[in-house]
């Protein structure tokens, strides 16, 4: 199967957004990593789970329409929340796992960039110790 | 199509297949004996163990580390590399115990027998006890914790050599210090003659032949070219050893057509689902810095059915770990410096759902429904690490099946309760595996296993079977030494054998 994006850009970049609010600061460099670590994850995976996943975010995009009137892009962030939310406590499994799928693999393309991990204070170094300072954390 | 003959084929490079392969290289050496290992994955230069989240998980584990179960609700972690699983895992080196071995009811498998051959492997890999001054806060703590509640915190022993404290080892060590096959048994194995070959998959087993497509290294990936050219081969071997993992050894079999004969052949797949607590502390602490998994509890694996393990993950793993998204989850990742982690495992049972088959590509599919068994073992080890983490100072939990997920410090009360409230929804929890054990199970006959003690295939004296797939249940601790022993087993039947 071919790349999610870019048909696919528009809806992941919502979700990814409402995902990570830190995500609504990417330029289009941080925007390109996000999808190329997808890409790349999403290529190893058998057709079918990349079918299963196309699915959902038509989904996602166009279910909203029923019940707002507007597509997932088009509503404000809360909504967009507040949508996703539903998804994350559907009573019907099938729908809960896309949602699981699809929140994986937007924290996947955030926080499998280096600017990301760094923003958050992640500094692991092949160097273990000698890069680090051993300071011993107060205990109660 | 190139055709090749061998004396003995081993399929896999991990704890099982680099110890038949070093066990069984004095024949190399000596006799004469042609003796392959065919490894999926590739090998890597030292210098591409980089240490980045993404990039090692994509290169060292199969389906980058999210393979997923038929149900979705767990993903499985387990290696492709020169070294299996042994290049990513943790280190932890325990000794299996008397309880669980003989709940097993193999015939001719003792506790006592494995853990002399265990011994023998443990002094291989240097396997140690950390001094105190390489211990880092997110261990400490937790023993600090467990200290307070009178929970009995041990010590890991692990496989390392001149540790730096990197915390990388889930995405391959960085310095070499972590002594699994691909720096032990795999190179002692070689400098006897025996011959590795890499991004070698086998399709299928026939009566002593092995079809085998070696693949080339693509643009961009890590790991030096396979020994072989890229291509078809059909291998005949005298003796064939499969070693290829709880995965993919069953579906190897069964995509060979053994189903038939072997009823049992891809059941009784077990696991220990795990999920990852983390805290926040006021201050920073030394987490991603020194050894990850230092220490354990395993005092209520019997009575029930989980035990914990520190652990450090990275940042993708642990924002998948976190319930929800948006502001709440953000404002744990930010904390990052601050975050102690647990991990809870459950132990897991063999039953009649939890297995693995092959679907029409002869790709495998592993099946696995979570018991309430478990389901209550990962929420009464989730309680427990809570209690654990407020015990050693942290300000607030995060609990994954909790509604609302924070815990503070002053609300701890709330978690005697939470086992009453808790509706047990896998998907949303993060679960993973990496322990995956059964399948291949020994046994008496044909009819209630796949193999003998020995790991022989039952009917077909040249196949073999030696990795965590011979489990026939759940072995409650980190199977990578009891792998080792039970491989030593099959190398010395082989040995015998071809005496």
């Amino acid at each position: 199967m071919g790349s999610l994006f870019p048909s696919c850009s528009p809806v992941f970049r919502s979700i990814v957004e409402t995902v990570v609010p830190d995500a609504s600061s990417l330029g289009e460099r941080g925007w390109g990593e996000v999808e190329r670590i997808v890409d790349g994850s999403l290529s190893r995976r058998p057709a079918q789970v990349q079918r299963q996943l196309r699915l959902f975010l038509v989904f996602v995009q166009w279910a909203p329409v029923l019940r707002r009137g507007h597509r997932f892009i088009s509503l404000g962030a809360g909504d967009r929340a507040r949508w996703l939310r539903r998804l994350e406590r559907h009573p019907l499994g099938i729908v809960r796992v896309g949602f699981w799928g699809v929140r994986t693999l937007a924290l996947l393309g955030y926080y499998g960039r280096e600017d990301s991990v760094r923003e958050i204070g992640y500094a692991a170094d092949r160097r273990g110790w000698e890069a680090q300072p051993r300071v011993r954390a107060a205990t109660p | 199509m190139t055709r090749l003959e061998c004396d003995v084929a081993i399929v896999g490079s991990g704890a099982g297949g680099g110890t038949v392969a070093q066990e069984l290289s004095s024949l190399c050496r000596d006799k004469g004996l042609r003796i392959l290992v065919l490894e999926k994955g590739p090998k890597l230069r030292e210098d591409e163990f980089t240490g980045r989240e993404h990039e090692m998980a994509q290169a060292l584990y199969e389906d980058g580390g999210g393979y997923l179960t038929a149900e979705r609700t767990m993903t499985l972690a387990f290696g492709r590399a020169y070294g299996g699983s042994t290049v990513v895992y943790t280190g932890t080196s325990l000794l299996p115990e008397e309880r669980v071995i003989r709940g097993w009811n193999v015939p001719g498998i003792a506790v006592e027998d494995l853990c002399r051959r265990a011994a023998k492997f443990s002094e291989q890999n240097n396997v140690h006890l950390l001094p105190d001054d390489e211990i880092n806060d997110n261990n400490r703590l937790f023993v600090e914790g467990c200290r307070a509640l009178g929970y009995r915190a041990e010590q890991f022993p692990v496989n390392v050599k001149n540790c730096r404290g990197s915390s990388l080892c889930n995405l391959g060590c960085p310095n070499a210090a972590k002594q699994g096959t691909h720096r032990v048994q795999l190179p002692a194995a070689e400098l006897n003659g025996v011959q590795v070959v890499t991004r070698c998959e086998v399709h299928e087993i026939g009566n002593h032949r092995l079809a085998v497509e070696v693949s080339a290294k693509a643009p961009g990936d890590k790991g030096e070219e396979s020994a072989w050219k890229p291509g078809e081969y059909e291998v005949a071997a005298k003796l064939v050893v499969v070693a290829a993992g709880a995965v993919n050894s069953p579906a190897l079999l069964l995509r060979s057509g053994l189903g038939r004969r072997l009823p049992r052949l891809g059941h009784g797949f077990t696991a220990h689902p795990a999920f990852i607590l983390v805290a926040e502390h006021e201050q920073s602490i030394t987490n991603f810095v020194g050894h990850p998994k230092s220490f354990y509890v395993d005092q209520f694996a019997a009575s029930d059915h989980y035990f914990l393990e520190t652990c450090m993950y990275f940042p993708f793993i642990t924002a998948k770990s976190l319930k929800g998204f948006g502001e709440p989850h953000r404002s744990f990742m930010k904390a990052f410096p601050r975050l102690q982690m647990i991990l809870v495992l459950a132990c897991d049972q063999a039953n009649e759902h939890n297995r693995v088959t092959v679907d029409g590509s002869g790709r495998p599919v592993v099946h696995y429904r979570f018991t309430n068994e478990v389901a209550r073992g990962l929420v009464r080890g989730g309680i427990a690490s809570a209690r654990i983490f407020f015990a050693a100072g942290a300000k607030r939990v995060h609990m994954p099946f909790a509604e609302p997920a924070e815990i503070r410090a002053k609300e701890a009360a709330r978690l005697d309760e939470l086992e009453k409230e808790v509706a047990f929804r896998p998907e949303g929890l993060g679960i993973s595996a990496a322990h995956l054990q059964g399948g291949c199970a020994m046994g008496s006959t044909s009819e209630n296993s796949v193999t003998n003690e020995w790991g022989q295939v039952h009917g077909l004296d040249w196949l073999y079977v030696a990795d965590a797939s011979l489990f026939p249940n759940a072995l409650e601790i980190n199977p990578y030494l009891t792998i080792m022993a039970l491989a030593d087993r099959t190398a010395e039947n082989i040995r015998e054998k071809l005496a």
